[in-house]
């Protein structure tokens, strides 16, 4: 099979799955008791019964599942992700307004994971028994076990309340007046306590999987062939055995992104944090279906463009993986 | 004629002699202020809730406005007058008010706006019995009615009547979907709108056009939509925030009022009235017998409820008409904790104790999480009389909510606003032609007595006040005694302010009102 038609196969499955999401999520939504004339009735402190027959029939809500179904699914068909009943504004648009503060924070606590977790892995695997490698061991564990919203809430505690240095929540301070630097410097005082909170559980997992993959690699044959020509440590360690660890390294950060994403939903809760996370959230409370639906095909979207990548990606470099 | 022009007159008085004694207020600032949830969209005509409220009071004026002492004072409106068969009203509105783009607010603004929220609010009796509004010239509107309507005074206030301009929302377009709702709004209140960000902000400036002179002070209000209750009180503890209302979490009140840099006011809200009870089904399973009702009543101890589980941020409401309202009648039953009472009266009605000492079992609901220790207490506390409680939580409001409006359920736990006059947020829970199905919020106790819709009938119709509130002791006696629902404690809604903030809001709106004559010291 070339690698056109292996593509092509790819692609047809990544629709077939979408579709097959979109209709498992719509049914799962629709399952749920109540709607979203419920939550807009409880907003307002309650409704007449004519407002309330108003916004099902508005919404289609009283129609047949089958029918809302389909016309959902031809909606999306037509790259309309639909209306949003609760913000009143078209979803398409709301994504697109909260995903530049997601894609901020996931990127920039991913980056600090990926690079301090292998340095704390690589400082563990140089004495697999020492104090280092006890400590990097201990606040993995802590990493993994503290929910990100008890740490997240930890950080506060400490860094707001008791030592006031960085501000509760949000992503920038309004009343901040000042050029693009000021701005600049704002935005990445409000980023620094989420970063650091949704990076913790990943630095975890990274600078374990840094570690084991080190010492993997440390006991292979090539790095005592560099050791006994008498390469110094460093070189070693940075030069020959690193570069062969992070394999593993980059794969699971490449699958960690859908993950990464639903930690971002309680971490920017907690620090209103305005994302994808925050509108998530607030959609699911709301039951406003098209928002929660445009959230999850979007989201599965990516994980699924992605994965296809991914796939190519390893077709492309390593030539062991053959076509079919 | 009943000349309301002296009530006007006496607010005016009231206001400015208030304004002497405070400190002189001082012009310019921004105030940084929380909301707890980010708003559908800006236009409280269209849209109710405190959180379209706190800012829609900002960007809209409304005609009358009300202080904690439930009297109302001129605001669009600078007097008004009731015709003798109380089936007129005539509004004189100030002279020179302009809308935020410059077009002067007249009565036909008026007459649109009082049009658009009876077509289209949740709340239908607001301005039911409303058959015209007549607009003799642009600074006079006179609303004509059916029958005599007690509540127009209320709902002429706060967020329940927003005059907006029909140059912008009579073009045709769907005021509930109106784009100008959330951006780009025109409107008549002292705050222009600068900025909406969805679960970011809302920035507001001063506008130099408002019709009450000297105001407002400040040039600008932050509202920050920050969700979390335990960031709110750390940034209220660090001056990030400098005030926020509705505040209700008894830990976080009791933990700010120790902060010297903090005011934490309980006064206000009376009109929002949010009341919580015990709901019960009168239709279905054993909760429809009184007895078994009254008997659980008895098994409950709602100052325990306030002591432990609101620690004492709140105080007991006896009936479903907030403590705060005029109406309110503290002489009825309180049901204060009696078990011997409670065993002895489902004794008697033949509700005996089984082998395992149960009579019988009933599910008690709840729909949020901080109605959860409520319905939680009920399980062991109702074992006492022999009551079998399941406690059964919803995953969401929507759960709840369909739960409770199709009326699966036995008991649950419910929190109801009075919305100002209790024509608007009180009748809809007892009234026997209110009671539908999928509706959250209307008579789901499906409670039925011809007496009560009766009362709720002649209240609801007169302009007599000492009148009103005979027939509403009569109502809350008699409710007291069938207890479709068993009132509990108001929500504990606080305002807190840091003490640089001064006139922080005290109406019986809360904060759903407006920031004018709040300074910064």
């Amino acid at each position: 099979m070339s690698f056109t038609q292996t593509l092509a196969k790819r692609i047809g499955y990544g629709l077939l799955l979408l579709i097959g999401v979109l209709i498992l999520n719509f049914t799962l939504i629709s399952i749920a008791p109540g709607d979203v004339a419920d939550s807009i009735a409880g907003d307002m402190g309650g409704a007449d019964v004519t407002v309330i027959e108003e916004i099902r029939e508005r919404y289609g809500l009283n129609q047949p599942f089958h029918i809302q179904l389909w016309r959902y699914v031809s909606g999306v068909a037509r790259l309309d992700l639909g209306f949003s009943y609760f913000y009143n504004t078209p979803v398409t648009s709301l994504i697109l307004e909260k995903l530049p503060a997601t894609l901020l924070l996931v990127f920039s606590s991913q980056i600090l994971a990926i690079v301090l977790g292998t340095l704390l892995g690589v400082l563990a695997a140089k004495k697999p028994n020492g104090i280092v490698s006890l400590l990097v061991t201990f606040l993995s564990l802590f990493g993994f076990a503290a929910p990100v919203f008890w740490s997240g809430i930890l950080l506060i505690i400490a860094f707001v309340s008791i030592f006031p240095l960085f501000p509760v929540g949000g992503m920038t301070d309004v009343t901040v007046e000042g050029g693009w630097f000021i701005q600049l410097l704002d935005l990445l005082h409000h980023l620094f306590l989420p970063m650091i909170t949704l990076a913790s559980i990943y630095l975890a997992l990274y600078s374990r999987l840094a570690r084991a993959s080190m010492l993997e690699v440390l006991g292979a044959d090539y790095i005592r062939t560099a050791r006994a020509k008498g390469l110094p440590q460093r070189a070693v360690l940075y030069k020959h055995a690193l570069k062969n660890a992070l394999g593993p390294l980059v794969t699971v950060a490449g699958l960690q992104f859908s993950a990464v994403m639903s930690g971002a939903v309680v971490v920017e809760t907690v620090f209103s944090w305005p994302g994808l996370g925050t509108l998530a959230l607030q959609s699911i409370l709301a039951r406003d279906t098209p928002t929660i639906m445009g959230i999850l095909f979007f989201s599965s979207f990516v994980v699924i463009v992605v994965n296809i990548l991914t796939d190519i990606t390893l077709r492309l470099i390593d030539p062991r993986i053959k076509t079919g | 004629m009943k000349k309301h022009l002296l009530a006007a007159t006496l607010a005016l008085t009231t206001v400015a002699t208030t304004t002497v004694v405070a400190d002189e207020p001082k012009n310019g600032g921004t105030l940084v202020m929380a909301i707890q949830t980010t708003p559908r969209h800006l236009n409280p005509a269209v849209q109710s809730g405190t959180a379209t409220g706190q800012p829609g009071t900002q960007l809209f004026a409304s005609l009358l406005r009300y202080d904690e002492g439930w009297e109302p004072q001129p605001y669009l409106a600078k007097s008004w007058e009731i015709s003798d068969d109380e089936l007129s009203v005539t509004i004189n509105l100030v002279e020179g008010a302009t809308f935020h783009d410059g077009k002067p607010i007249t009565s036909e603004d008026v007459a649109f706006s009082i049009d658009t929220v009876k077509a289209n609010h949740p709340f239908k009796s607001m301005f039911a019995p409303v058959t015209a509004v007549e607009t003799p010239d642009p600074n006079t509107a006179i609303i004509k009615l059916s029958e005599p309507h007690p509540a127009l005074m209320l709902a002429m206030s706060s967020q329940l009547l927003s005059i907006i301009p029909k140059h912008v929302y009579g073009d045709g377009q769907d005021p509930k979907t109106h784009p100008q709702n959330s951006e780009n709004v025109v409107g008549s209140g002292p705050f222009k709108l600068v900025e909406f960000k969805r679960d970011q902000h809302i920035i507001l400036e001063k506008y130099d056009g408002y019709f009450m002179e000297g105001l407002p002070h400040l040039d600008k209000i932050v509202m920050r939509i920050v969700k979390d209750g335990a960031a709110r009180t750390i940034a209220l503890e660090s001056g990030e925030l400098q005030l926020s209302g509705f505040e209700q979490e008894p830990r976080d009140i009791n933990r700010m009022k120790k902060k010297d840099t903090l005011n934490v006011s309980n006064v206000g809200y009376a009109a929002i009235g949010p009341v919580n009870w015990l709901a019960f089904n009168t239709q279905n399973g054993k909760t429809a017998d009184p007895v078994v009702r009254q008997a659980i009543a008895y098994a409950v101890d709602r100052n325990f409820l306030i002591k432990a589980i609101m620690l004492g941020a709140t105080e007991a409401a006896l009936t479903g008409i907030h403590p705060g309202s005029p109406f309110y009648d503290a002489t009825v039953e309180p049901y204060d904790l009696d078990l011997d009472k409670a065993n002895k009266m489902l004794d008697d009605a033949g509700y005996a104790k089984g082998a395992d000492g149960m009579r019988f079992p009933l599910t008690v609901d709840f729909g949020w999480a901080s109605a959860k220790p409520v319905a939680e207490y009920l399980k062991p506390q109702l074992k006492k009389i022999g009551i079998d409680v399941t406690v059964r939580a919803s995953a969401d409001f929507p759960t709840w909510a369909k739960r409770v409006s199709n009326h699966e359920f036995d008991i649950t736990f419910d929190n109801v606003f009075n919305w100002g006059d209790p024509v608007i947020g009180v009748h809809r829970t007892y009234n026997s032609q209110n009671i539908k199905k999928g509706v959250i919020w209307s008579n789901t106790q499906q409670y039925s007595n011809a007496r009560v819709d009766e009362l709720m009938a002649l209240a609801g119709a007169t302009n007599d006040q000492e009148a009103r509130k005979k027939y509403y002791a009569e109502f809350q006696q008699i409710l007291a005694n069938e207890l479709p629902l068993y009132p509990l404690y108001p929500s504990p809604y606080h305002t807190i302010s840091n003490k640089m903030v001064g006139n922080a809001p005290d109406s019986v709106w809360g904060t759903s009102h407006p920031l004018d004559r709040v300074y910064l010291k």
